[in-house]
């Protein structure tokens, strides 16, 4: 979706502010609200891509203005809302609804800490060849789906490279809308930093993304 | 909206030291983990030890213990280069999951810069959970469209001379800088130069300091 998510080449937001000591977590609840996402995540009614698409949804005014932690706080909320998991009276009270069961998690204890240890991987094998291979020179489609992508506005219908192709992976614009994982060819494509700017820019300078092959046509 | 934690302008206020009142995000977040808990989505202990392994156990030493190897052997840099995520198991990083990873080699002549325009993708298990900055939208709207001008909010300046290679992380691929090797190291081993290697240096916004005493 054309969201403000899609900020690369935005102007307007001032200078990075860099403190080069910063905590971890900036207040005592910001580490449950991480924890707590990744709790929920492990009852699997949430993907990767499903995750990034509520963040994406939150009214763009929101998006702008809370802080990171505040944004996966009201996401995570609305995911156990839409998920059934919590209806808004419980929300609202703070309680479970009387006559309910109590449910089993499924981490418990110090199993939390290794489920940071668990290895995803979205690579998939699929029957299909790439269409592309390294040295390719492609164009990024134009396409604007109102859904999950994961091909920023800035990159479509831009000539680049391909320099390096990393198998078939799980496809975030389906998987984000529970479609399916979808696993089709994802390749590391460079564009020249004039190609996606204009002549102002550094004529040595690029900026590389990772790219499905739907995302890609012939150039 | 279903939910606003935002009901008063109270994030800038909530790591105040000795602040007696909790902000009203503490308190709506308290209250969402009390009904998670009592309904049995969440275990409170494994709450508690997911928190305490992103504050104590999963840091940029990870990836700090990557350069320095590649920085101490040539060998093991080559492979790092060639096959990242293979090269990072033959280091045994307890409790580490191991996603797919690329290395990029910063020299004289190139730079390399990592970002996530669309939302935070980061490699932690190396680096440990992002900063504030790497988060932000100036960082995230600047680095593809402006790299030079981000860099000099860090502080750091190239040449016009010097490519600079920017990385947006857009799939389940995470990259790692393998910074330059500053001078007056030559004598330090694999452990001493794992001290030297900054989280920052990593993302590629900034170089590894020389050790103190030697002329950069």
């Amino acid at each position: 979706m054309n969201g403000v998510h899609d900020m690369g080449g935005m102007h307007g937001f001032g200078p990075v502010v860099y403190d080069p000591h910063e905590p971890v977590f900036h207040a005592p609840w910001e580490g449950p609200v991480r924890g707590m996402v990744q709790l929920i995540a492990a009852w699997g009614q949430v993907n990767i891509d499903s995750g990034r698409h509520s963040l994406e949804r939150l009214p763009p005014v929101d998006y702008l203005r809370w802080t990171y932690f505040e944004k996966w706080f009201a996401a995570l909320t609305n995911r156990l809302l839409d998920a059934g998991q919590i209806t808004p009276e419980e929300l609202a009270s703070g309680h479970k609804a009387e006559g309910t069961e109590v449910a089993t998690p499924p981490v418990t204890g110090e199993m939390g800490a290794k489920l940071l240890a668990s290895v995803h991987s979205y690579e998939r094998t699929i029957a299909a060849q790439p269409r592309f291979a390294a040295g390719d020179q492609i164009r990024a489609r134009n396409i604007n789906p109102e859904g999950h992508t994961r091909l920023p506005r800035y990159a479509r219908g831009r000539l680049g490279i391909v320099t390096r192709y990393h198998g078939a992976h799980v496809y975030p614009d389906s998987n984000a809308h529970f479609a399916g994982e979808a696993p089709q060819p994802l390749y590391t494509v460079r564009f020249t930093a004039r190609e996606l700017w204009g002549d102002a820019a550094n004529a040595a300078d690029t900026v590389s993304l990772d790219l499905w092959e739907d995302y890609l046509e012939p150039a | 909206m279903s939910s606003d934690p935002h009901d008063h302008h109270d994030h800038h206020h909530d790591h105040d030291h000795g602040q007696e009142v909790p902000s009203a995000t503490a308190l709506r977040v308290k209250a969402l983990e009390s009904l998670l808990v009592e309904k049995g989505l969440v275990d409170a202990a494994a709450l508690d030890a997911i928190v305490d392994a992103y504050e104590t156990k999963i840091g940029p030493r990870n990836g700090a213990r990557v350069v320095a190897r590649a920085w101490s052997d040539p060998a093991y840099k080559a492979r790092l280069l060639a096959d990242a995520t293979a090269a990072i198991a033959e280091i045994d990083f307890p409790g580490s999951e191991r996603p797919h990873m690329i290395a990029v080699e910063n020299t004289p002549d190139v730079h390399n810069l990592v970002v996530c325009t669309l939302c935070s993708c980061y490699p932690w298990t190396l680096l440990g959970l992002p900063p504030v900055w790497y988060k932000s939208s100036a960082y995230r709207s600047r680095a593809v469209i402006d790299p030079r001008g981000v860099l000099k909010d860090f502080g750091t300046t190239l040449d016009e001379g010097v490519a600079v290679h920017v990385w947006d992380s857009t799939a389940e691929i995470r990259y790692l800088v393998v910074p330059e090797r500053p001078p007056g190291t030559e004598g330090m081993d694999e452990d001493a130069l794992t001290e030297l290697v900054t989280r920052d240096s990593m993302v590629g916004v900034v170089k590894v300091p020389a050790p103190k005493g030697v002329a950069p």
